[in-house]
């Protein structure tokens, strides 16, 4: 919502400085976005009075000119300009002028000749034939009578203004007007509010009621329509005055009769459309739901599509207008229109914000309808129309209006507590001053009953809460003093959930991951990028049903394709390296169609390609698990169904036989499908199962007192068999002595047979009470190697 | 053999004139003062001295055998402080040569934001709560007084699942859900992700993330709001922070505001990143809207409360000078590094 600084001026007595007035009208409620000051730069352009025009010597196109400036010499000008005559009054920059789009006027020659500046078009001072009708379509701007020479032409212009750009939240409807803003603005500073005088003369004959009739059919959507006549219409320009206001608050002016319109809407907040009357068959006007599939031209001369939730504005024939929205082009005012009426309605908000987003076409009066209008606002606002077209001379007013209004919106009374508001504020207000302030955006008060009558233009004021609000705001919000709330102690702290997740990211930065961040919606073709098979479960996806386009249009059932498509980013913009994780929802409908709130359980995902192997991603894992003390709970076992995976190289984790996650190298056709050329290594683990088993809490044990014998063995061993089997084997005959076990060589070559593999351990043993001897170890490893000869097959090495 | 002793006592001394190594000093020491020494010899005649020169030439040979051993000590002082010094000097390195670095990951930068304001209000006795991201339309917006067709739904460029069903377009359905659960009094903030209908560009993305504050009790204030709200603005920005409320509009919250902080980057003065007004927008707040409170059960004659809820983007985008949105979806890892 833009407002003119000057404009503002005919209702209160603004004199602050702008950029006082942009913070003081900020703090009280009413947002400013910005401020333009209209022709500031627009500098060393004076009025001038054409002496002589020359023809250039050596150019067919220019003329040497003297203007007088009412300086001592008259300047010698050339210019291409073609309408310039002796005596004429022209807009003169001189050497050093400014003017519109930053461009600099200096003294020069043209062709040989001396030019000390450059004679203006409109165009050159940032306007046009808009603003100024009277100006050539080519050529100097002409003044149409004398004019003061020397003078600054943003004087003589009317061209300074400043334009203040508001954002007005949807809770004021009154607030997009000037007399909205000017109320605001007289309240800001205590000053007096003045709403124009509406007056009209009805000089016109005839009886309103026999010239125009009005049905409204569906009152919810149109509470009010009101409309006059207007007789013997001389469409014509509006006067500078106008158009400056109606440019200043950015609208073009067109002709008087729209400019009118426009400027009551920008006054007043109440949009109003004007219809040749001639148009409207059997002169009566029915405010009716469309029809489905019906279309209609508009103003635009665009064919639109009709349906029943709209509302037009027709004659018994056809539609003239879509309500609160449009016009058509076949009621539209023409050069040749004699009689117009003009409408001042009001149309329920939510259904012009619908049809007019239904039909593509948000204008400005739909955007003021949409906000929700006062109804009482109508027929003052028609009455102002007319009242313009008296002062503007452009028609007579037919005496009268009619006016359909069957339910009207009254004023409604609100107690209120000057205790409550100040205990809800923290403030010390005294009564006297909240009736003042009160009162000052016209709530009346009766300090009696301790009510206030709130008037129909705010129907955002409902209930004492909103009262405090107007008290707050004109008291000011940075004058409460802040305080720390007394009441009930509380302890801040994370859930226990929260802090297992937080112990997860540490475990991954610890091992050198970076933390990645995805989109939780993608496209459903994902799918057959990650080889998941059709009748996969995570092929039950839920629908966003507006999405922004097919690739953000499902929530995703696996982190894997915002995982892999950052490593692809990486991978193609030559990283080396890449070692992401992510901790993430994904979203599992429990059944589809949605008919109650989906799972969204956590998922740790990470990935990594470059100098990494299957067991550096282990390693990390263990390490995970080590820091959530749930090491001893984990089973890691091959994994070869995973149709994204590959098969001999991934693992599944379990807790108990349950698994809870996967690990391992990424199948090699999928990281192809993500044009990443290199192996890809992934984990998936559900972070729900990590916080259901993760053990923080450490207990001592003491350390050893006495020292631990280690032995080495090495043997010889079927391929197929796992570590995980013979370290069972040694752990189930290691005894209450055996300590630890540590795998230090895996090989496989020429000195080992095919299809078997050397394996060799240190095996350290210890007892809490005493040294322990050889005798005490070799019982105890006898009883090892036999079981690994008998249940495993091995051949031991050296024994 | 007063000049024999004196005669060791001077070779000792012109002996260890020359002495490069400290072995050579205790070979030296063996052969001056050892057993078999030299010294030890001279002293073998001291049987034949008379009783009154014997006491005289003890005190002397005494004197010499001290004399050469705190020589032979300095010596060897002298010579271990050199060998080390030539040790130190042969291990001499280039210290402007790169480190050698352990792994070393980084959190992202959204995260260390959210972690960082987590922390102020943890220490401010608010507690952590969580709620879906796909949620029911009641909790997204009836709840918080935003009925049918009311604007702020369209403003807010919903995406929907299903009719009821939505993806959350902001954290406040988890002050409902908190005040459902009816412990009172209430302090938590909600970080999260929610989700609203614009295209991608380099300040717009249609996943983002809120973090969201309330507090229920009794006599709760706006001078509280402001209070906890000031404190929070210092912890983040600087202790030179100052704040500013202007009056705005949430249908969830009368009398409602929105906070401004002093311009990190001019420090109020004025400049390109505040366009000259040298406040920043940082939150919208305001005292819970009573029908808010009664909707979820709680009495807004006994019970009155604030919320806040801010963007967390744009504090990082700020805070890190990020020009680009995107970068923060993309994973790069060489942006990820540098946080």
């Amino acid at each position: 919502m833009d407002i003119s600084m000057s404009w503002l001026k005919d209702y209160v007595d603004v004199d602050a400085d702008i950029k006082d007035y942009v913070e003081d009208i900020t703090l009280s409620g009413s947002k400013v976005e910005g401020y333009e000051e209209i022709c500031k730069d627009i500098t060393g352009v004076i009025v001038g009075r054409v002496l002589s025009i020359d023809q250039h010597p050596d150019a067919d196109k220019l003329v040497i000119t003297k203007i007088d400036v009412a300086r001592e010499e008259p300047l010698q000008i050339v210019t291409g300009a073609t309408n310039l005559f002796v005596g004429a009054y022209v807009p003169v920059a001189t050497d050093g002028a400014h003017l519109a789009g930053d461009v600099k006027i200096k003294k020069g020659k043209l062709r040989g000749v001396e030019s000390n500046g450059m004679l203006c078009s409109v165009e050159e001072l940032g306007f046009d034939r808009h603003d100024f009708p009277e100006a050539p379509e080519n050529g100097i701007y002409i003044f149409e009578s004398e004019q003061p020479l020397g003078a600054d032409v943003r004087e003589v212009m009317d061209l300074l203004d400043t334009t203040v750009e508001f954002e007005i939240t949807s809770n004021r409807p009154d607030c997009f007007s000037m007399v909205g803003l000017a109320r605001e603005t007289a309240a800001t500073y205590k000053k007096d509010f003045k709403f124009p005088e509406v007056t009209v003369r009805e000089e016109a004959d005839g009886d309103i009621n026999e010239m125009i009739s009005v049905e409204i059919k569906n009152s919810h959507l149109c509470p009010r329509y009101v409309a006059r006549v207007v007789k013997d219409v001389k469409i014509a320009p509006s006067p500078r005055w106008m158009r400056k206001r109606l440019r200043s608050v950015g609208i073009r002016p067109i002709n008087n009769i729209v400019d009118i319109t426009n400027y009551v809407m920008s006054e007043l907040g109440q949009p109003m459309h004007a219809f040749s009357i001639d148009t409207i068959d059997e002169h009566k006007i029915i405010v009716r739901n469309a029809n489905d599939g019906e279309t209609f031209n508009t103003l635009d001369g665009i064919e639109r599509k009709l349906d029943s939730s709209m509302l037009v504005i027709a004659d018994p024939n056809k539609a003239v207008a879509v309500a609160g929205v449009m016009g058509g082009a076949n009621s539209m005012i023409t050069g040749d229109t004699a009689t117009v009426l003009f409408e001042s309605a009001n149309f329920n908000g939510p259904n012009v914000r619908i049809t007019a987003k239904k039909l593509g076409l948000r204008t400005d009066a739909s955007s003021k309808f949409e906000k929700g209008l006062d109804p009482n606002i109508s027929r003052i606002a028609v009455d102002r129309a007319v009242q313009l077209v008296e002062m503007l001379g452009c028609g007579t007013v037919v005496k009268g209006a009619v006016d359909c209004y069957p339910n009207k919106r009254e004023t409604w009374q609100l107690s209120y507590d000057p205790e409550w508001i100040n205990g809800l504020l923290g403030t010390d207000i005294s009564e006297e001053e909240m009736i003042d302030i009160f009162e000052r955006i016209e709530i009346k008060v009766n300090k009696a009953t301790r009510t206030v009558t709130i008037p129909t233009f705010r129907p955002d004021l409902e209930a004492q809460a909103d009262l405090a609000e107007e008290v707050a705001r004109f008291y000011g919000y940075n004058k409460i003093v802040p305080t720390l709330a007394a009441g009930t102690p509380t302890v801040g702290k994370k859930t226990y959930s929260q802090t297992i997740a937080d112990v997860i990211k540490k475990a991954m930065i610890t091992n050198g991951l970076c933390e990645a961040m995805n989109f939780t919606f993608e496209s459903p073709k994902v799918f057959e990028k990650l080889n998941i098979s059709e009748d996969s479960d995570l092929r039950k996806v839920i629908k966003i049903s507006n999405p922004l386009g097919e690739d953000f249009s499902v929530m995703r059932t696996t982190t894997l394709n915002g995982m892999l498509n950052s490593l692809s980013t990486n991978y193609n913009r030559r990283n080396e390296e890449a070692g992401l994780f992510e901790i993430g929802k994904v979203y599992i409908p429990k059944a589809l169609p949605l008919t109650e709130l989906p799972n969204e359980p956590q998922k740790l995902t990470i990935g990594m390609y470059g100098k990494m192997d299957f067991f550096g991603l282990k390693g990390i894992v263990e390490y995970l698990f080590n820091v959530l003390g749930m090491s001893e709970k984990v089973e890691y076992s091959p994994e070869n169904n995973i149709s994204w995976m590959h098969p001999g190289r991934t693992a599944s984790v379990s807790i108990n036989g349950e698994s809870f996650g996967y690990f391992g190298e990424l199948h090699p056709a999928v990281a192809n499908n993500y044009s990443i050329g290199t192996r890809v290594y992934i984990a998936v683990l559900d972070v729900e199962a990590m916080i259901d088993t993760a053990c923080m809490v450490s207990v001592y044990k003491a350390l050893p007192k006495f020292p631990a014998v280690t032995r080495d063995i090495s043997m010889v061993i079927n391929e197929n068999v796992f570590v995980k089997e013979i370290e069972n084997a040694i752990k189930k005959k290691g005894g209450k002595l055996l300590e630890a076990i540590n795998l230090f060589d895996v090989y496989q070559g020429s000195q080992i047979e095919k299809g078997f593999k050397s394996v060799s351990y240190s095996i350290t043993f210890r007892a809490p009470d005493r040294t322990l001897v050889d005798d005490d170890v070799n019982a105890v490893m006898k009883k090892i190697l036999s079981t690994l000869e008998s249940e495993l097959g091995a051949i031991l090495r050296d024994k | 053999m007063k000049k024999e002793l004196q005669e060791i006592h001077d070779r000792a001394l012109e002996t260890l004139k020359s002495v490069q190594q400290v072995k050579d000093l205790d070979e030296i020491k063996v052969k001056l003062l050892g057993k078999k020494g030299e010294l030890t010899a001279i002293l073998k005649g001291m049987k034949d001295l008379t009783n009154e020169e014997r006491p005289i030439i003890g005190q002397l040979a005494n004197e010499v055998r001290q004399d050469i051993e705190t020589k032979i000590e300095e010596a060897k002082a002298k010579l271990a402080a050199m060998e080390m010094e030539h040790r130190l000097s042969k291990e001499t390195i280039d210290v402007t040569m790169p480190g050698k670095s352990g792994p070393c990951g980084h959190k992202h930068p959204m995260s260390i934001v959210i972690d960082e304001i987590t922390d102020i209000f943890i220490g401010m006795g608010y507690s952590v709560a969580e709620g879906p991201e796909i949620e029911k339309d009641y909790y997204n917006f009836e709840a918080l007084n935003i009925p049918a067709n009311h604007p702020a739904k369209d403003e807010q460029d919903t995406f929907y699942i299903s009719g009821d069903i939505l993806l959350r377009t902001q954290t406040s359905p988890v002050q409902v859900r908190t005040m459902e659960k009816g412990d009172l009094p209430i302090r938590v903030i909600c970080p999260g992700t929610v989700y609203r209908a614009d295209e991608v560009d380099a300040t717009h993305s249609p996943i983002f993330h809120q973090l969201e504050g309330l507090v229920v009790d009794k006599g709760i204030t706006m001078g509280d709001l402001k209070g906890a709200l000031a404190v929070f603005a210092k912890e983040l920005f600087g202790e030179d922070t100052k704040v500013r409320f202007r009056p705005h509009h949430f249908p969830f919250t009368e009398p409602s505001a929105e906070m401004d902080v002093t311009c990190f980057a001019c420090g109020g003065k004025g400049c390109k990143v505040c366009k000259g007004e040298g406040y920043i927008e940082l939150l919208g707040c305001g005292m819970v809207h009573p029908k808010v409170l009664k909707m979820s059960g709680i009495d807004p004659d006994v019970y009155s409360g604030f919320a806040f809820g801010m963007g967390l983007e744009r504090v990082a985008m700020q805070r890190y000078g990020i020009t680009d949105l995107r970068l923060l979806f993309e994973n790069d890892i060489k942006f990820l590094k540098q946080f």
